[in-house]
């Protein structure tokens, strides 16, 4: 240690005698010249927490951007329950959601489970020639993939009482996931003919589960213990998440620890809810839609008057990628191309924007995503014509709405919900 | 060689392809004794396969619900509590909560909304009561079961409600349940919608 720390501290001397030497070079006039750098005002105070500065870091305390429940149902709840909390997308900068800051939806609003990691098992059986249990450590040796998907809650739906694009639309959020694909564990196991659904189960009091086709088991699914470059959290489903890309939240099961092979949909625990008389309905509660939402300018922030503005916002689909997103000034008359500023992975949120110079005029603002099957982003009319319903506030959009959202610029620069 | 050999070789072929494709690539893992299989296999499936041994009646039902104090949240018959409402409305009495959500209405109730029975069995033994989840006995399972079914009019007050029993109740939307279709990579959410 000694030999090492004065080697390393003799490096330090030697470096600062170079420096001095550079220094010596310089034509002395530039000495008496003051200081180039702004000195630091005297109210300046460092950031003294020197355990956050080495364990675990913490943002700046002027950020303030936090996650609020749903307006629907308070959290906690009558019984001290947490339900879904939204994630404040008109603070979100990229593609990825803080995990502190990804939105959440409970079983039911069940409690976030403590599980000790080592204890945790995954075990996969019913229609497979071998039935097999892993430790998380297991899983972790086998070969894994990273992949950026977002997650949204069948229940992200625009109501004309909200205010912020956070209530409107806040019941999205997206990841980098990293995991096994569910594929090697299923072909691990031996998947059995007459096989064609999964049940698969969370170790959460209520253990709750839902039930996969096995077809989306083996094409892309993912059994994640890594989220944003770390563990997945408490709240996302610690130890083990599976990742359905596209397929609405409630399939995403947290603290996964059983995979059941079935003949059938079991219509167990999750799924009740998303039963229905017409299987087109089901088909609507399954596979999010193509959707976007302008997240600045947005509800209750405020511009300061004409001039240049960026609209930014996320597109995404549970079908693939977003080729491309249009943007109108006009409230759905005339569209113009946005330009995509990230990468566009399959199901996963995209971020675009779009020039704008803003007159100071009453308009309304909207954004319309394309996903790479060609499907385009639905308006309210579009969808109350294949119903064969009137467009009107009681229009009920089946399974999860992804239909094209306004803005309200009024001319004071304020932004309004454009369905209020 | 003949054609015969020719014929076998192939089979031979194809059989050690056959096996190679079954066999784990990784070994990693172990095989979890029929025990463990049975003691986490709380998926029951609409034919009621995995069922267990027991049974119970509405009566032995309304005890329970007393007993395990589901009535606390659900309501002393079962609707007008805070927890959802189990039991179809009289079409009079507007409960004094605000619907839960996801909000299943009245004419919609969680309770019978499936198709099958199962379904009701499956969720009140994983997911009840509240706090104290799985720690009901299958025969207390079967008589809230059979409780609930009772009050909602799906089956008579004396019906026993047992492994055999259950999937055979013919549910208000036994007819009225369309899957959606058979899910395969690359397709839209729903051909046709907009």
């Amino acid at each position: 240690m000694s030999s090492e720390g004065s080697g390393r501290r003799k490096f330090l001397r030697d470096s600062a005698a170079l420096i001095g030497l550079a220094a010596g070079v310089v034509p002395a006039a530039d000495a008496q010249q003051m200081s180039h750098a702004e000195a630091p005002p005297k109210d300046n105070k460092e950031c003294k927490d020197n355990k956050d500065l080495i364990a675990y870091g913490e943002r700046s305390r002027y950020v303030k951007s936090v996650r609020i429940p749903v307006m629907e149902r308070m959290s906690p709840d009558d019984f001290g329950m947490t339900f879904h909390v939204l994630s404040p997308l008109q603070d979100s900068v990229g593609i990825i959601t803080a995990s502190s800051l990804h939105y959440v939806a409970t079983h039911r609003g069940s409690y976030v489970p403590d599980i000790n990691p080592e204890e945790h098992r995954l075990m996969i059986h019913g229609m497979v020639d071998r039935p097999l249990i892993f430790t998380v450590e297991e899983l972790k040796r086998l070969p894994y993939v990273t992949r950026t998907h977002f997650l949204e809650c069948s229940g992200n739906r625009a109501k004309a009482t909200h205010k912020t694009v956070q209530q409107t639309h806040g019941m999205t959020s997206c990841s980098e996931w990293t995991g096994v694909p569910l594929s090697l564990l299923l072909k691990e196991a031996g998947v059995q003919s007459g096989a064609s659904f999964i049940v698969a189960e969370g170790a959460e009091t209520v253990k709750g589960a839902t039930s996969i086709p096995l077809s989306k088991a083996l094409d892309d699914c993912l059994v994640c213990y890594g989220q944003n470059g770390e563990a997945v959290r408490p709240q996302h489903g610690f130890p083990l998440r599976l990742i359905v890309p596209g397929y609405e939240g409630i399939h995403n099961v947290k603290y996964l620890r059983r995979i059941k092979l079935v003949e059938k949909h079991y219509m167990t625990y999750n799924d009740y809810g998303h039963l229905a008389a017409d299987s087109r309905v089901a088909a609507l509660n399954r596979q999010v839609g193509p959707k976007s939402i302008i997240t600045f300018p947005s509800g209750e922030q405020k511009l300061p008057g004409p001039g240049f503005y960026e609209i930014t916002g996320l597109a995404w689909s549970g079908s693939g990628a977003i080729r491309s997103v249009d943007i109108s000034l006009d409230g759905g008359q005339n569209w113009t191309s946005a330009e995509l500023r990230s990468p566009a992975y399959p199901m996963a949120h995209t971020r675009f924007g779009f020039h704008w110079t803003w007159d100071g005029k009453e308009c309304v603002i909207m954004s319309r995503s394309t996903d790479e099957l060609g499907t385009v982003q639905p308006s309210r009319a579009e969808i109350a014509k294949y119903w064969e319903k009137p467009n009107d506030a009681d229009l009920q959009i089946r399974g999860l709405d992804n239909s094209i959202f306004p803005w309200r610029v009024a001319s004071d620069g304020s932004v309004h919900n454009g369905l209020a | 060689m003949g054609s015969r050999k020719l014929l076998l070789l192939v089979i031979i072929l194809g059989l050690s392809q056959m096996c190679r494709a079954q066999s784990p690539t990784y070994g990693v893992g172990r095989t979890p004794t029929p025990e463990e299989i049975h003691k986490w296999d709380i998926s029951i499936g609409p034919d009621g396969k995995e069922l267990p041994p027991g049974h119970g009646t509405a009566t032995e039902g309304a005890a329970v619900f007393v007993r395990k104090g589901c009535f606390t949240c659900h309501g002393e018959k079962g609707s007008n509590g805070p927890a959802p409402t189990l039991i179809k409305s009289d079409g009079k009495t507007k409960s004094a909560y605000p619907c839960l959500t996801p909000c299943v209405n009245d004419l919609n109730l969680m309770s019978i909304h499936s198709p099958y029975a199962t379904t009701m069995w499956d969720y009140i033994n994983r997911a009840m009561p509240l706090t104290k989840e799985g720690t009901l006995k299958p025969n207390e399972v079967y008589a809230l079961v059979a409780f609930l079914l009772y009050n909602n009019g799906v089956i008579k007050e004396g019906e026993v409600m047992d492994a055999q029993s259950l999937p055979e109740v013919k549910m208000p939307n036994r007819d009225h349940v369309g899957l959606a279709p058979e899910w395969k990579h690359g397709m839209p959410r729903l051909q046709g919608y907009p």
